[in-house]
């Protein structure tokens, strides 16, 4: 079988080309600056000085953190009922309904927010039809608002989809046993349904919080032009003003953050699990 | 009791339905609009189709966004199968450390994969265009082709492709007919998902590319900026050939299965 081993040697090649090398630039950009050449390389902080010392970058570093806060804790208690109540329907509807939750994630991110800047505008028809009630209009496009929705809307079929799966997994016969032994429905959902779909809340939070902190395109179309988040910074940084030494710290910081909260959410987990066994 | 839960499931689940797919109707139908707005319906026309047909950047847009998805897809497919089948006889460091270094692009935030790139094509000065968007694609497809393969070979019996050797098969015939007839589910799969993943792609493909060259995610995204309903016209399209092409893959196996059963 040691024939087939070489069929890997060069798909080596590749990721250390097409993957290490680019990550490593990164690094390297991060830690320099600019009028580098390789020979005379010196390493420095001053692109982490800039963004911490300045009050206008870490006010876009906090409200890009607060958005994708909102956005994952409203994907979490929209999504998690969405999720119940298919996990807990018919055989063949359960088919249906997770097919109509997936349909509009193959259609294209770009498209799908496109789409709800019509219905966003002030003389939209959210606007026309509260303009009916005698109510509005509300302003909604370029604000948090209209952003948050966008992202919600972008990434909650992802939280459903983490949640139901570890729903359906679960061994309904412990429900069984519960009511046997004198729960009622809303004890035996708190300490056996909700702790056995943790691990299904932590993968959504993640594959929400992730996209939802480095979004650039939909603070851009649905927050407006002058709607910054951390990611329209680094687009800017590297499309616009050509500074990839400080766009590249900046991306590195995105990066430890977002780690360091995953690092967190995981421990969180594993901490619940432990409480549940004491 | 019961039946109020059962009213208010119905209430979420037609609430979450109009959510989802309001913005797709809405999509859909000023793209027949007959005026330029997203906001007043004024009668129905096709004014906007024939402008998309008519739009060479749309139609750039659109070749070039098919083009790479089926490229990336059959070379992803190709190098992610036999990398994976090269792996699995290898030995564990390798392998786990091969894992890792795909879990980049998988779990970093996409604009991160994206800058990293930008900066390695102007490092190698090469031209940026067609060629690295595709290079671009072809990277972070193989990952979850890999992702998809791995498992089925992790199942597969290792004394099937030896009893294959042994039978006088040279390595290429037990590897063509032994090996991937095996995993042909997996490597199906790996190729739906580096598909969609090509054809959806906006940040990689925005940063890599140059001189030009769109597909319909950067058109959208450079187009949005002005009242456009072509772009509804184009988006009605790719709604109505994704709707159609996943019903078809969803349905057909459980008709299929219905009928055999």
């Amino acid at each position: 079988m040691r024939q087939f081993r070489r069929m890997a040697y060069p798909y080596i090649v590749w990721i250390s080309l097409l993957i290490v090398t680019p990550m490593l630039l990164i690094l390297i950009y991060a830690f320099t600056t600019t009028g580098n050449n390789v020979a005379s390389i010196r390493f420095s902080l001053i692109n982490f000085e800039k963004f911490f010392s300045d009050v206008i970058f870490l006010d876009v570093l906090r409200r890009s953190l607060v958005i994708a806060v909102v956005t994952t804790i409203i994907c979490v208690i929209v999504g998690y009922p969405v999720a119940y109540i298919i996990a807990n329907s018919a055989e063949e509807k359960k088919f249906t309904l997770i097919l109509l939750i997936t349909i509009p994630t193959w259609i294209n991110m770009l498209v799908r927010t496109y789409a709800w800047l019509g219905i966003l505008q002030d003389d939209g028809i959210i606007n026309t039809m509260l303009g009916f009630l005698g109510l509005g209009p509300l302003k909604m496009i370029h604000t948090s608002f209209a952003v948050i929705l966008g992202m919600v809307y972008n990434f909650i079929p992802f939280m459903i989809l983490q949640i139901y799966t570890s729903l359906t997994k679960m061994d309904k016969s412990l429900l069984e046993a519960a009511s046997d032994l004198g729960a009622n429905k809303v004890q035996a959902f708190l300490k056996i349904t909700l702790p056995l779909s943790l691990p299904g809340i932590i993968s959504g939070i993640t594959l929400v919080f992730l996209p939802a902190v480095s979004s650039f395109f939909i603070p851009k179309l649905l927050g407006g032009g002058q709607y910054v988040l951390i990611g329209n910074v680094i687009e800017s940084q590297f499309l616009t003003s050509g500074n990839w030494n400080f766009g590249s710290a900046i991306s590195f910081i995105m990066a430890v953050i977002i780690m360091l909260s995953m690092y967190i959410t995981k421990k969180i987990d594993r901490g619940a699990e432990k409480g549940e066994e004491a | 009791m019961k039946k109020n839960r059962k009213i208010l499931s119905k209430i979420i689940m037609l609430g979450i339905m109009v959510f989802f797919y309001m913005p797709i109707v809405y999509t859909i139908v000023f793209s027949f609009n007959s005026k330029r707005s997203l906001t007043h319906w004024s009668g129905f026309s096709l004014e906007w189709y024939e402008k998309m047909l008519s739009n060479s950047s749309m139609m750039d847009a659109l070749w070039t966004t098919i083009s790479i998805a089926i490229l990336a897809t059959i070379i992803s497919t190709i190098v992610g199968t036999i990398t994976a089948i090269g792996l699995s006889k290898s030995n564990r460091i390798l392998k786990a450390i091969v894992e890792r270094i795909n879990d980049f692009p998988i779990m970093n935030p996409e604009i991160v994969t994206a800058i990293s790139l930008l900066m390695f094509f102007s490092a190698l000065g090469v031209q940026k265009g067609y060629l690295t968007m595709l290079v671009a694609h072809v990277m972070f497809c193989i990952p979850y082709v890999m992702l998809s393969v791995s498992p089925k070979l992790r199942s597969l019996d290792p004394n099937l492709a030896d009893a294959a050797l042994d039978l006088g098969a040279t390595p290429y015939q037990a590897f063509i007919k032994v090996i991937i007839p095996q995993i042909m589910p997996g490597i199906i799969s790996g190729a739906l998902v580096a598909f969609t993943m090509s054809f959806d792609d906006f940040i990689i493909s925005y940063f890599v590319t140059g001189n030009g060259v769109s597909n319909i995610s950067i058109l959208v995204y450079t187009m949005s900026k002005r009242v456009n309903p072509s772009i509804n016209a184009l988006s009605t399209i790719i709604i109505f050939v994704i709707t159609v092409v996943l019903l078809v893959i969803n349905i057909v196996p459980v008709v299929r299965k219905k009928k055999e059963g």
